[in-house]
């Protein structure tokens, strides 16, 4: 335990390329590219499949699949293929980013597809086109659960995160990793310590954005019982059109 | 542990083969190798074998014990969501000085891991188990011991189970962070072949891990189509 302490108080443990700082800032960097890419691709596609009611076996069986391959696994077969990949920067995001996909994938789906039908039903009445249906309906009933998909996927990369280390890659991994190679129990405790309060912090700084995501979408539901239909049918078209995004929305999918 | 050499490096002096040109996919490694694929996969799968039995009688009386006392619950619903969340490395790291350099700190690392698991899929399990079950058997005189055992067990079993799955899965996945305590079953092939660049020895043994998991993914479904007869003809 006083190595451990001994190996934080020593100012050469936090700088230079290799130091706790570094480190720290480029797990951060990798996992934020790696989820970046992940949402780029897995929300538009679970959103769109979603609202097709198309691809359900896929989009709710790719985290079984993902969960198989292991993230050791992956990431060898990636620094081991050709350039352009190899030990460097966009093998390790876009294997990351292979791994960050399922829970987004499945989130983003199961909340298209679990916005209230006959929201969808009223929009579509008012003659929304798809595209309209997607974005003022679908989408703001489906963003409680996204944003939990998102919580689960920014645990997940920065976990997966360590394991670049492992294989030649940065981040704080690559702190334990030399702590295995050389021995040094201390540096290995360290650096898994700030592994684990990383992640921690993720869940729990996720967590709070993600329930004040569910608390504003409650509010919505609550304005969406079937007695208020009918007393607002005549308002709603003008303030669909007029009001922002977000009370636009609550308009519409009443 | 065999170090398999540098294929590359002889291509001028030997045949012309699969090893030599470092191809992913070749048979000879597997030919080659088998003595060392298998013992491979056997460590792998004591790994498995042991982490699910221990998590299950672990698990058990957790769950038991959660699902019928409210600070029970919070604690261990609590301490699950922290030791999820701890990333696989970080974890295997911080058991290194407690539990020592070996294949049990993988084993009580696999374990803690699977218990997060299980003890909230047993939880959900026995909350899901109906009132009118319960009233009906209590109502018959059965005793607290005789409800858990034939009533709200049985009907928890489905639930449960898929946890079981999911445990089993990861297991099989994580087993391969233990080549750092050269106790990784197929993942110390994996990390052999990184380190001497052997294309084939980290393909295969992949491959492997996956099949593996998928394997036990559908032993435990039919499994539990055997313990829950009652269910046969229902959905999945």
């Amino acid at each position: 335990m006083s190595a451990v302490v001994d190996h934080l108080l020593d100012p050469e443990s936090w700088s230079g390329p290799g130091g706790l700082v570094n480190r720290l800032v480029e797990h951060v960097g990798i996992s934020a590219l790696a989820l970046l890419l992940a949402v780029v691709v897995a929300v538009p596609v679970g959103l769109w499949l979603g609202h097709l009611g198309r691809g359900g076996f896929v989009a709710l069986n790719i985290g079984g699949f993902g969960r198989a391959v292991p993230t050791f696994a992956l990431l060898v077969v990636f620094v081991l293929l050709p350039a352009p990949f190899g030990a460097n920067l966009q093998s390790f995001v876009l294997a990351l980013a292979l791994f960050t996909v399922p829970p987004l994938l499945t989130n983003t789906w199961t909340g298209v597809r679990e916005a209230d039908r006959a929201a969808v039903d009223a929009g579509r009445g008012l003659g929304m086109s798809g595209w309209q249906l997607l974005r003022r309906v679908e989408l703001p009933l489906a963003t409680p659960l996204m944003m939990s998909g998102l919580r689960l996927a920014a645990v997940q990369v920065v976990a997966t995160t360590t394991v670049i280390g492992l294989v030649g890659g940065g981040s704080l991994g690559r702190i334990i990793n030399q702590g295995f190679v050389s021995q040094d129990q201390a540096q290995v405790v360290v650096g898994a310590v700030l592994v684990a309060l990383l992640a921690l912090a993720t869940e729990l700084g996720l967590g709070v954005v993600e329930r004040r995501a569910a608390r504003r979408s409650s509010g919505r539901t609550r304005s969406q019982e079937p007695e208020e239909v009918d007393d607002e049918q005549g308002r709603r078209p003008d303030e669909a059109g007029a009001g922002t995004s977000a009370r636009g929305a609550a308009q519409a999918s009443r | 542990m065999q170090v398999a050499a540098s294929p590359v490096l002889h291509s001028g002096s030997v045949a012309d083969n699969c090893l030599v040109r470092n191809e992913w996919l070749c048979p000879l490694y597997v030919t080659t190798r088998s003595d060392q694929i298998l013992a491979a996969l056997q460590e792998h799968v004591t790994i498995l074998l042991v982490t699910l039995v221990v998590s299950v009688v672990v698990a058990l009386p957790l769950g038991v014990l959660a699902h019928r006392t409210a600070w029970m619950r919070s604690l261990v619903l609590g301490a699950s969501t922290v030791v999820y969340t701890i990333p696989s490395l970080a974890m295997f790291s911080l058991l290194l000085p407690v539990v020592g350099f070996d294949a049990s700190t993988v084993v009580v690392a696999l374990v803690l891991y699977s218990l997060t698991v299980l003890v909230r899929g047993l939880v959900a399990g026995l909350d899901a188990v109906p009132t009118a079950a319960v009233d009906a058997a209590t109502g018959m005189g059965y005793g607290r011991w005789r409800l858990l055992r034939e009533v709200e067990l049985p009907l928890a079993l489905p639930t449960a189970f898929a946890s079981l799955r999911i445990a089993a899965v990861s297991t099989v996945a994580l087993t391969t962070i233990g080549f750092l305590f050269d106790s990784g079953g197929l993942g110390n092939l994996i990390y052999s072949g990184l380190t001497s660049n052997f294309r084939a020895e980290v393909l295969i043994p992949s491959i492997m891990c996956v099949v593996l998991a998928l394997l036990v993914d559908a032993v435990l479904v039919l499994l539990r189509r055997q313990l829950t007869p009652w269910r046969r003809g229902a959905a999945a």
